[in-house]
């Protein structure tokens, strides 16, 4: 499988700019694709951008099936498992836990595609939100970007990692390409996110891909394929 | 035939199990009246359940007995003698003798009962039971008789028999009439749990219908409503609830919802029942309709906060209830952290509203665990170190980087000998994918073949 090209232009002072990274004025939902089968990447971001407190982590039987269970060593947080079987019950439970205030955030994990979620049913979903004021993350499996009403849409790619300081030898710090292709109030953009685990926190970076040249202008608008 | 007859009347000739003319023969002036078996037998449950004021666990015994536990209950009515003096007392208030025992299991507590001295109370059943008569263990006549023959009259003439003997003698009997069996029941060697009956609901609000009907769901509501009321009145709430309805052709349907914390807030509980009396069959239709409040606990009123509201841990709870209501309890868990190396014991899942915290994430651990480990192939081994090149779900990954090896042996004492140890790596491919692979064996462990590997868990 080829590395997915890294968008860029001709770069202004021989720098990216980095595009702000939005932070949502309230918290509503948002969902987290992943690519490829076995990237932990999807949950490792939306992992990593859940406020602290108790979460509701709703699964279907392929979700779980296909990529596992969430693992309490590794994830370290507080959660509330839901162990159900259709795309349909997963919304069922997201909109259950939206309505209570005891939880911090409600995550849901689809697999493949899901008629269930329809148009109508992520706007539903998206109001709750943000009526009830809490984050609401759905992570697709294996599954292609539709219409949705989410308000801000990720895609998320595993990265080789930071260099472990003990030990170059090892994976460290995990690092994603994350895309947001749809932002309500903002250009879509692509950053390059790592998860700081010491410090807890998600960095955003440019994603600064292999500088080139820029082309004497003859051939407008041409970009690496 | 008579079933039963007082002191005065055994005197006079009556037998239980003879013929009611012969004994009004033998004695002209019996007075004799009708037997009725199922009212005795529900006014002994009714006395099973009263006798729970000394004890927790109470049922009928037989025609005429009630069996009572009152394990570490007895220091609270001034000692084991006092509490059987009071039972006694309290059984003769409501015009009923009665002969008690207490002891330390169930078979020994019956012989006393019946055929040992007025209230005694043993400490140890052997010595307690050896002068009593065999029949104090429950056989039917048919075994006594054979014992009779035998020449062991005694309890204790039938433990002094060597136990082989008794084995093979009475190799094909019944359970309940073998005597090797009721002699272990009766001296604490074999086990006999108590079947204790739960008591029949206090709190019930029901609505009986002109008309059948094939929706009770307009009912509801209002019983709802009466149930929280009466409930509310004894400072109660319930976790468990009973919708029972009647249909007209004679059948009943039952729909139980249970709390995760007591409650009596009619609008809670009517939404646990969406979407499931849908699944109701009508039948012909209903014209019963019952709302019954099982389990019941003592609720005391909480003060709402200024703004109105309720509770956090309330709000926790009630999204249980919601949930496990659509989903079924088993859908819904906590994973609570356990001493344990091996990954897969290292969490267990525990009850929704347990309040412990997580421990921090190790940065060792991936953030998902395949249930099961999914083997891989290897294509390209290196002596030390994971595979450069194996194939997962036909897919070639490459390794780039690795962190290892982790050893986690098997716990000896709890996993069947002969299982092998594993190597786990931290392995990272070269477009970025993390994962968590092991070893299982070493070549020349002597548990098995060649090692395996195999794929347990994801990074981020």
């Amino acid at each position: 499988m080829s590395a997915r090209p890294f968008p860029f232009g001709p770069a202004p002072f021989g720098r990216a700019p980095v595009p702000a990274v939005p932070e949502p004025t309230a918290p509503t939902l948002s969902e987290a694709f992943g690519t490829r089968p076995l990237a932990g990447a999807a949950a490792g971001f939306v992992l990593a951008a859940l406020p602290p407190g108790l979460v509701l982590w709703a699964q279907d039987r392929l979700s779980r099936a296909e990529f596992g269970a969430p693992f309490l060593p590794g994830m370290g947080r507080d959660l509330l498992r839901l162990d159900l079987t259709r795309p349909a019950d997963v919304l069922a439970a997201l909109e259950d836990g939206l309505q209570t205030r005891a939880l911090a955030a409600v995550v849901g994990e689809i697999h493949g595609p899901a008629p269930a979620l329809s148009f109508t049913a992520s706007r539903r979903l998206a109001l709750r939100a943000e009526a009830a004021g809490l984050p609401c993350w759905l992570i697709r499996h294996a599954a292609r970007p539709e219409a949705s009403a989410a308000r801000m849409r990720w895609r998320l790619d595993p990265l080789p990692s930071v260099p472990d300081p003990d030990d170059p030898q090892a994976p460290g710090d995990p690092h994603w390409l994350a895309e947001l292709f749809r932002a309500r109030g903002g250009p879509p953009s692509t950053w390059v996110a790592r998860h700081d685990r010491a410090a807890d926190r998600l960095d955003f970076s440019a994603s600064a891909g292999d500088r080139k040249l820029a082309e004497p202008r003859r051939a407008p608008g041409r970009r690496l394929a | 035939m008579i079933h039963a007859a007082n002191r005065a009347a055994e005197a006079a000739g009556a037998r239980i199990g003879a013929r009611a003319v012969d004994c009004r023969a033998i004695c002209p002036e019996l007075r004799i009246e009708p037997a009725e078996p199922e009212q005795d037998a529900a006014r002994l449950a009714r006395l099973a359940f009263w006798t729970r004021r000394w004890g927790p666990y109470s049922t009928p015994d037989g025609d005429d007995g009630i069996i009572l536990d009152t394990s570490g209950a007895a220091h609270l009515f001034g000692g084991e003698a006092a509490m059987l003096a009071e039972i006694q007392a309290g059984f003769a208030r409501a015009g009923l003798t009665a002969r008690l025992a207490l002891a330390p299991t169930r078979g020994a507590a019956w012989a006393l009962a019946r055929l040992g001295p007025e209230r005694a109370i043993c400490t140890d059943p052997l010595p307690a039971l050896a002068p009593l008569p065999v029949a104090g263990l429950r056989l039917s006549g048919e075994t006594l008789l054979l014992l009779r023959r035998l020449g062991l009259g005694t309890i204790g003439d039938l433990a002094a028999i060597p136990r082989l003997s008794l084995m093979r003698r009475f190799a094909r009997a019944q359970p309940q009439d073998n005597p090797l069996i009721r002699l272990d029941q009766a001296l604490g060697r074999a086990a006999e749990p108590l079947d204790a009956p739960e008591p029949a609901p206090e709190y019930i609000a029901q609505v009986r219908l002109a008309e059948p009907v094939m929706d009770p769901s307009d009912w509801l509501p209002g019983l709802l409503g009466d149930l929280c009321a009466q409930l509310a009145a004894a400072d109660r709430g319930c976790r468990r609830l009973c919708l029972s309805v009647f249909r007209t052709d004679g059948e009943r349907r039952d729909i139980r919802v249970a709390m995760a914390a007591p409650t009596r807030d009619p609008g809670h509980l009517l939404r646990l029942f969406d979407g499931r009396l849908g699944r109701l069959d009508p039948g012909y239709g209903f014209d019963l309709i019952r709302l019954a409040a099982e389990a019941v606990e003592p609720l005391a009123q909480a003060q709402p906060g200024l703004d109105g509201t309720a509770a956090q841990g309330l709000a926790l709870a009630r999204l249980v209830d919601r949930l496990a209501a659509r989903f079924g309890a088993a859908a819904i868990s906590r994973p609570l952290p356990r001493e344990s190396h091996v990954p897969e014991r290292a969490e267990t899942p525990g009850p929704p509203l347990a309040a412990i915290p997580a421990p921090p994430a190790r940065p060792d651990r991936p953030i998902r665990l395949l249930n099961p480990p999914e083997e891989i192939r290897v294509l390209y081994a290196i002596p030390e170190g994971p595979p450069a090149q194996f194939l997962w779900r036909r897919q070639t990954l490459r390794v780039a980087r690795h962190a290892g090896p982790e050893r986690i042996a098997p716990e000896w004492w709890r996993d069947r000998p002969g299982t092998r140890l594993r190597d786990y790596f931290r392995i990272e491919d070269e477009t970025g994918l993390r994962l968590w692979i092991y070893r299982e064996g070493l070549v020349h462990d002597g548990r098995g073949g060649v090692p395996r590997w195999f794929l347990h868990g994801i990074f981020a």
